[in-house]
């Protein structure tokens, strides 16, 4: 059986990824998307392929995922993030049927079926609050490269209160937090319950049932993973290549294309 | 006649039509402006046009002048002026843009609008009564309001044949008298009770015809988009009650509407969902928004917006010409009631046209501006959700103000819906 591709564009980051006939994950890359998006998925593709050592023309069928779904001009066709992140994480984690989703530009809450299918969904408002871009602005406000993030917030013993959950108001908040002397820590664990508390309201306007399975690049924040299991009360999955999940889901679809010559969940008729 | 010439006759023509009386309207509301005539401004829920028509007032709806703002996209002009004047960004479009079309002296993209001679507001609308507020100090106007008495009480309201209905009938009849000595001072002409009724018998052919017309909305396919050809048809149900043009139009609307279903002629090719709307369309967008449906094959069969946008006139309501200030009373009443009952607890009548319009789902559109019609939203969701298990997508956007209106996000959201439907009717095929 040929390979499926998923790529995944996202508003920051774009992900590939090459499953084999067994969906196992055999290729994934991951670049920085910039101001070209058609070459963002270009690269991702053709990175994700090498990785895998799978010459481009044995790929049967891909799909194109995330706001830049339709810039995959390879792609034979599209697919909303939010059906994607479902589709991966219940394949993933079986149990997933509730997936948090934190991006760079939104988050968003859905509510899955056993078999993948989309219960339903809620994603934050048009701005950027609660979202990876939030902790990107904190990073550049605090001069704390985004990877240590969590690692700091969780030596925090004493967190503020963040008050604004708006990305543009928090570096000023952050800063006036310095300014009155609050240790950097304490103001990052601020941060990331401010953002834990918006992702649980999400949550629970869909309605939060275990499994809950973390995905998006936000997964590879440590202090994030342990707030969502602490506000929850229980362990969210999460495993290495969650930040992957969308891309993997688009690759699934790829796959059920490959097998069963259609996509459940797609139209290939809409106009691009 | 051959198919093709009636088509070409009848198919399409309560678009054309209702365009060229949109266009008359605004002609002679500009007319008004020049000549000094006494206008009235009155809102879409509970617009007693049928008294003020008795008094030859040209009306004013600025809740649909605003929104012609928005479609004509110079809506943000419009509101600019107003915040730059001093009010905030979070309250209601329509009101920013009426403030900022009062500020220009009446300059409005589809003409002249004159100033008031006096308003009429409910309280179906908390906004109506401090909108009403802003023109008595601009123009020392009278502002009457028309207290429609147990509007909050959906399901328990009282019923014709009640007693207390009868008490609330005699309220309302009441009112509508001192509204009618309010008018014979302002206009400086006599109430006519024959022509009262004349004007009635014209409301009268037009709710029945309304109501026809959304019924015939349950033929597969959908003979007209609820969102966008309806709110056509609804402009004309406002701003044409009670006259015989709107009766005239009408009564074509349905001979088209009635010869569309019978041929199987839908509005979009190819109809594959049949959707509900709640709420207030995005103007701002609002052919797009449409599209970003249609698309998919997605068609609204059904929306609550023609029902309180056009003051619960939907129900069909007959006015009893025999008696008609007490029938007035009673139809006004009933069909505000309706109204406000479509906004804050439209579930109630969606699980019943679930059925008999084969819906698959149900698109909820809290707007930004609008806390009246949007705050229960969520909670009118659930309530639906828990009764039935039919899909729903839940977006955000404006009626008037592009700011918050993200087609990108949109169109998200709405791809995310239909492609759920898709694997559900998939699932219900397998």
């Amino acid at each position: 059986m040929a390979y499926a591709a998923g790529v995944d564009v996202g508003s920051t980051q774009t992900k590939a990824v090459i499953i084999d006939e067994h969906a196992a994950i055999v290729g994934r890359s991951l670049i920085d998307t910039g101001a070209n998006v058609v070459v963002a998925a270009e690269n991702a593709y053709v990175a994700a392929l090498r990785d895998a050592g799978v010459p481009e023309e044995e790929v049967g069928y891909i799909v194109g995922t995330g706001y830049g779904r339709y810039r995959v001009t390879f792609g034979h066709t599209q697919i909303t993030e939010i059906s994607c992140h479902g589709r991966g994480a219940v394949h993933m984690f079986p149990g997933t049927r509730t997936v948090v989703d934190m991006g760079g530009q939104d988050t968003k809450a859905i509510r899955v079926s056993p078999t993948g299918e989309i219960v339903d969904f809620c994603m934050n408002d048009k701005c950027a609050a609660g979202t990876g871009r939030f902790l990107g602005a904190v990073a550049t406000a605090l001069e704390i490269p985004l990877p240590e993030l969590g690692v700091v917030a969780l030596r925090s013993t004493r967190p503020v209160k963040i008050s604004t959950t708006c990305t543009v108001f928090a570096e000023s908040e952050v800063l006036s937090w310095l300014g009155r002397g609050k240790k950097v820590e304490d103001i990052l664990l601020g941060v990331h319950n401010s953002m834990i508390s918006r992702s649980i309201g999400l949550m629970r306007r869909v309605g939060i049932e275990p499994e809950v399975t973390f995905t998006g690049g936000v997964t590879k924040n440590i202090g994030m993973v342990q707030g969502l299991n602490k506000a929850l009360g229980f362990e969210v999955n999460v495993g290495d290549d969650s930040h992957f999940m969308g891309a993997l889901g688009a690759a699934l679809f790829a796959r059920d294309h490959i097998l069963t010559g259609r996509v459940p969940a797609a139209h290939t008729e809409v106009p691009r | 006649m051959s198919e093709k010439r009636a088509a070409d006759g009848i198919v399409g023509r309560g678009m054309t039509s209702g365009s060229d009386l949109f266009r008359q309207w605004f002609d002679r509301l500009t007319a008004a402006a020049a000549s000094g005539d006494k206008t009235a401004y009155v809102f879409v829920m509970g617009s007693l046009v049928e008294i003020l028509h008795v008094f030859d007032f040209p009306v004013s709806f600025p809740e649909i002048n605003s929104l012609q703002t928005a479609v004509k996209r110079v809506a943000h002009e419009y509101l600019n002026q107003a915040e730059d004047y001093g009010y905030s960004p979070d309250i209601c479009g329509y009101v920013k843009a009426d403030v900022a079309v009062q500020l220009r002296g009446g300059a409005h993209p589809m003409g002249t609008l004159p100033k008031p001679a006096l308003a009429i507001a409910t309280n179906a609308c908390n906004t109506y009564v401090k909108w009403a507020e802003i023109w008595e100090r601009l123009y020392h106007i009278p502002v009457f309001t028309l207290d429609v008495p147990g509007t909050r009480a959906a399901g328990g309201q009282t019923c014709p044949g009640d007693p207390d209905f009868a008490a609330d009938c005699a309220y309302v009849k009441g009112q509508l008298q001192e509204l009618i000595a309010l008018c014979e001072r302002v206009s400086g002409k006599k109430f006519d009770i024959d022509r009262l009724r004349e004007v009635l018998g014209y409301a009268n052919q037009m709710s029945v015809a309304w109501r026809r017309v959304i019924e015939l909305n349950k033929s597969v396919p959908a003979v007209f988009s609820a969102l966008t050809e309806g709110t056509v048809y609804l402009g004309v149900a406002n701003g044409f009650r009670g006259t015989a043009e709107g009766a005239a139009y009408f009564r074509d609307l349905v001979e088209e509407m009635e010869y569309k279903a019978a041929r199987g002629l839908g509005t979009i090719e190819n109809e594959k969902y049949r959707l509900a709307f709640v709420g207030v369309p995005c103007y701002p967008i609002f052919r797009r928004f449409n599209e970003m449906f249609a698309e998919w094959g997605g068609v609204f069969a059904s929306s609550t917006y023609l029902w309180f946008a056009s003051g619960g006139t939907s129900l069909g309501f007959e006015y009893d010409l025999t008696r008609p200030l007490e029938s007035l009373a009673e139809g006004v009443l009933i069909s505000v009631r309706h109204a406000m009952d479509a906004m804050f607890h439209p579930d109630r009548s969606l699980a019943a046209d679930l059925e008999s319009f084969k819906l698959d789902g149900v698109v909820y559109h809290p707007i930004k501006s609008c806390r009246t019609v949007s705050t229960g939203l969520a909670d009118s969701r659930r309530a639906l959700m828990a009764r039935t298990n039919v899909p729903s997508l839940f977006i955000e956007s404006d009626m008037m103000d592009k700011r918050v209106v993200s087609e990108a996000q949109l169109k998200n959201r709405i791809d995310a819906f239909f492609e759920g439907l898709a694997t559900r009717k998939q699932a219900a095929r397998a």
